[in-house]
Order: structure tokens, then sequence, then C-alpha cells
């Protein structure tokens, strides 16, 4: 579906008319991100950020294929080959450097992405379809990037896989006996570094195919904008190409400068140097921490410190970890308000900036800090916030809020009061 | 024969059909799901034999078992003492110290060197690690403490250390496994 506006696909050349007829790519092309694309007019920078995730998953993609040509899923050798591609390959070092911040780029770039969403109601109809995709491909990223810091097999990696599988063992009944089909033995070994390989470089091309899903279900109602209010008229809209291809190209820009100066002026500076030993079965690091991407949901993991009744705590903390992604699935139907944007929404406006956010500051930093007072009950009180936020606040909030009057439409809200605009028939 | 009893010679195809392709779709997932358990030669090597005879009392060693870390401990006897002096009952995965040893060898404590929380190797097996509050094992990751019988007493793990199945073949040979 498109306005009845958007302009037409009209091939001129005769072998792109030829083309047409027969395998109309060129077509689903310029319909999708081309000037077929009408786009609200009055975008912000947030909105940015899914095309800069697409680059990112590009990006991760062509140096994951390379980093695959010199990489060996062995334990014997998996440690060096990392080693020799940094040191030994022909611009090894960069493409090694480009996908392991690569990874740390996608992760800012999406979680920025997924805030936007909760701060501008994006997930709301008609748009949940969108939504749960992009919870989807949330939770795809988080397995392909933990298995991905598996390969390296240093022992920041040996002991990720050994923790985070270990969490399946918390599954009553079957948690053993899954953990041992997961890893294909009683601990991580050549069989888990192998399948984790296999998978590191399925679920990319998962991921893409599900972001294709994700962007068709988008163009279905075409992008939200900052006032939530509905396309009305042409004047609402510019056309994809050239007007917010520009501004992706700046936004590249922009993200480009960044991305760089940590692969070339800090590349280690978000790895742990743990990393660097080999994989050693028989000593734990001191300190156990996951990539900063999860610190939020390690530290939900690690609140859990009491039995809860008849659940032991070790089982709560992992059913709480998994929880506080699967309930942005409920999101849609926890946040009734018919406001999208909280720009409108002065009581949800609060409760987003002086509560989701700074309770997920707080999670950020206790779960890179070591499992210990005072941490563990800043994490305890940040978790608790947390999964009110979703199940209690919200629906009590979108019930009880008064919004702010909303513009007639996105052409008021840019050039202000414009009659033309209001008399305008609506599409 | 067009139809029997209601039932046309097409809806017996359609069943048979349906089945057929059901049995088969399980027997194609049976293979795919089974080929990610453990493999022969990961079983295989699944006992270990360790010479326990240069131990001293207060002592204790990490051995490999099926590539896991085990502490083999000789326990000195106010290590048993105290073992023995706490009320079982008050315990999170109440066991005794004789249960988790072998008659007649009670001073020897042999658990699997993996915490039960999420894996990690707990300190206390090696000279002067930290053995935590009460003088057994301290897992660092989470901060779980074990006794001198490796009970779980304090932190977020469920159960005492595990206790591999071993044997003494000799008075100073453990055969685990």
């Amino acid at each position: 579906m498109s306005f009845p506006w958007a302009k037409e696909y009209k091939p001129s050349h005769p072998f792109m008319k030829w083309m047409d007829d027969r395998l109309p790519l060129p077509r689903l092309v310029y319909n999708a991100v081309g000037s077929g694309y009408e786009v609200p007019r009055n975008l912000n920078y947030f909105w940015n950020f899914g095309f800069l995730a697409g680059l990112c998953l590009v990006l991760q993609i062509v140096t994951g294929i390379v980093m695959a040509m010199h990489y060996a899923s062995n334990t014997a050798v998996a440690f060096d080959t990392i080693e020799m591609t940094v040191r030994d390959v022909n611009w090894g070092w960069l493409m090694r450097y480009a996908h392991a911040n690569g990874a740390s780029a996608f992760f800012v770039v999406i979680y920025i992405h997924i805030f936007r969403g909760f701060y501008y109601g994006s997930y709301k109809a008609p748009r949940e379809m969108v939504w749960l995709l992009g919870v989807v491909i949330f939770l795809l990223m988080m397995a392909t990037a933990f298995m991905g810091y598996v390969l390296p097999w240093g022992q920041m990696s040996f002991w990720g896989a050994k923790v985070i599988t270990g969490l399946f063992s918390a599954i009553p009944l079957v948690g053993e006996p899954l953990q041992q089909w997961l890893l294909g033995g009683f601990a991580p070994d050549n069989a888990a570094l192998n399948r984790f390989f296999s998978l590191h470089y399925l679920l990319p091309f998962v991921i893409l195919g599900v972001v294709i899903l994700h962007i068709w279900a988008l163009h279905i109602p075409g992008s939200s904008n900052p006032t939530g209010v509905e396309v009305k008229s042409e004047s609402d809209t510019v056309p994809f190409y050239p007007y917010y291809v520009a501004k992706d190209g700046w936004a590249i820009g922009v993200f480009a400068f960044l991305y760089c100066l940590m692969v070339f002026f800090f590349p280690n500076a978000l790895g742990h140097p743990d990393n660097y030993i080999p994989a050693n079965p028989m000593s734990t690091p001191a300190h156990i921490v996951p990539e900063w991407y999860f610190w939020p949901f390690y530290a939900i993991l690690r609140a859990f410190t009491q039995d809860f009744f008849f659940i032991p705590a070790k089982l709560m903390g992992v059913l709480a970890m998994f929880g506080a992604i699967l309930v942005w699935f409920f999101l849609p139907w926890l946040d009734k308000s018919p406001v999208r944007s909280g720009s409108y929404r002065p009581m949800y406006k609060k409760f987003f900036w002086f509560g989701l956010i700074p309770a997920m500051a707080v999670l950020f930093y206790c779960g890179g800090a070591p499992a210990e007072e005072p941490y563990v009950m800043f994490s305890q009180i940040a978790a608790l916030y947390y999964f009110a936020h979703f199940l209690i606040v919200l629906p009590i909030v979108s019930a009880i809020e008064k919004p702010l009057p909303l513009p007639y439409s996105i052409t008021e809200s840019v050039l202000g009061e414009d009659e033309a605009a209001k008399l305008a028939p609506s599409a | 024969m067009a139809e029997v009893d209601g039932v046309r010679r097409r809806d017996f195809i359609n069943i048979a059909a349906v089945s057929a392709a059901g049995v088969a779709g399980v027997g194609v997932v049976i293979p795919l799901v089974s080929q990610m358990s453990a493999s022969a030669d990961v079983l295989a090597a699944s006992s270990t034999e360790v010479d326990i005879s240069s131990i001293q009392p207060g002592q204790a060693i990490k051995a490999i078992f099926r590539k896991q870390p085990v502490f083999v401990r000789n326990l000195t006897p106010k290590e048993i003492k105290e073992a023995n002096a706490v009320d079982v009952s008050t315990l999170r995965d109440p066991q005794t110290l004789e249960e988790r040893t072998k008659e007649g060898k009670e001073n020897w404590l042999i658990t699997m060197g993996v915490c039960t929380h999420l894996g990690c190797v707990p300190l206390g097996a090696g000279d002067g690690e930290n053995r935590g509050e009460f003088g057994g094992y301290f897992c660092p990751c989470h901060g779980s403490s074990y006794d001198t019988a490796a009970r779980i007493r304090k932190g977020p793990a469920p159960k005492n250390l595990e206790v591999p199945e071993y044997e003494f073949t000799s008075d100073t040979v453990v055969k685990i496994g």
C-alpha cells in the first residue's frame, strides 16, 4: 500500500521496460526506498537509526565473511587463528576490529532505535507487527552476538558460554539434559565451538530475512513521525528519494566518523582484557562480565538472590532476564493510550525520562559491576521499576492521563495554522 | 467400492498420505536433533584416575573429569567436626558429610569443581585461595559460599557441589566416573 499521490515507477529505457514486465525488481526498490515511497516531512534525527541499523547489518555480514575466511572453529587453534588474522593477514587487524566494534555500533544504534519506539509510541496500531518483528530481530541479534563472542575462545568467551548455557540448567527437569544437548558435551568444548560458528554464520541471514519483513510491515501504513499524527494529505509527505536518502547520507557520515574513531583509536576499549587469555576450563576469571550491550539484562539476572516461594533464585533470575525482553511483545496492548507520541503525553513523558531511562541506566551500570553490594540492591530497585513501568505504570497512565491537544496535521505542526492544509480534502 | 459406510476411498488416501508424511517428518527430525547431543568420543572420555597419596590434610587438588574440574580434598579433623556440627535441617540442600563421602574415608571430600549456580570454578582448592566464610569453597562469580562438606550455605547457588560417582581402587588411587 502507499498513498495515492505517491509517484509511480515509469521505466523509460527499453531494457528497464522489458525487465519490469518480467521481474519488477527495480519497481520494488523504487517503491521501497526510492521516489515511490512517501514519508512524513517532519521526521527528526531519531528516524535515521533504522537505516543505520540496516547499514550495521551489512557491515557485519561483509566483515564477518572476511573473518570466516581466516578463522578455524577448533578449540586447539581458534584463539591463534584470530591472533594470526590480526597480525599476519593483510588488513586482518582492520577486519577484526571493524567486526568486533561493528557489533557494539550495531547495538548502540539498535538501542536508540528501540527507545525512539518507546518514546514516540511507534509500537501502536497499526504498526504492532513492525514492533513485534523488531523484537524478534533484537533477540536474534543477541543470540548472534553472544555466539560471536565465544568464537575467539578466550577466557571470557569460554566462561561466557558456560554461564549463559548454564542459564538453561535452571529449567526444572529438562534443564541439565537441555544444556548438554546445546553444548554437545558436559562443558563448552569443540562441539559447542563448531555449532556456535555454524549458527553465528547462519543467523545474520535470518536477521536479514526478518528485516525485510520488518520493512514490508512498516511500508503498509508508512513511517510514523514525531507528532504521531497520521498522514492526511500530500503536503504531509516528501518522497524518500531524494529527501531522506540525503538525510540518511548525512547520518552515515556522522556514524562513520564515530565508528572509525573507535576502530582506529580505541579498538579494544569495549572489549575485555581477559579475552586475550586463551580459554582455560580449570580457572574462572575473578570477574565474569558479558559484553556491555548485555549488561542491563545481566543485572536483572543477578538481581534475584532469594528463593521466591517455591521458585529457586536461579530460575527466577533466568525467567526475569528473558521476561525483560518478552514483555516488549505485549507493549502495544499494555499501553492503551490512543495518542502515540510522548511529546503530547505529559505524564507518560515524565515516567519515560525519570523512570524508564534512569532504571535502564542503573541496570547498565550494575550489570558491568561486580556482584556485590550496593550494586545488587541498586539492580533490584531498578529491575523492580523496569517491570513495574511496563506492567503497572503504562496501563494506569494510559487510562488516567489527559494528553495535550494534537496538531490537526503534520503540515500544521511544521508550518503552523495553515488554512489551506485544514481545508484540503483528506485522502 | 466408491463408498463404504460413508468412508470414501479418497478419505483413506488422504489420511494415509498425511500420516506417512507425518511419520517421515518425525523420522527426519530425530537425527537432526540427536546429532547435537554429546558424541561417543565425548562420552567415552568420562572416567579419570587420581593419585591421592601426596595430598596432605587440609590440602586439595584439582583433577579433570569430563573436561571439568574435580576437587579432591583431604579434610582435617577440625573441618570434619565443623561439617558435622551443622544442623542439617537448616541447609538449603540438606545432606550430611557421611552421605557425601565413602564409609571409612570421611576425610576424602571429592566433588565437582563446578558451582551449581552458573558453572564457574569456585576458589578454595588451590593454596592460599579464598575459601569463603564457611571454610569450604567460594565462587567469585556471584558470591556463593560452600562449607567444609562443599554444601551451599550462602549465595545464589541452589545445590551443594555435586559429588561424582567414584570408587577407591586402592588406598591411594580414586577412579572417578
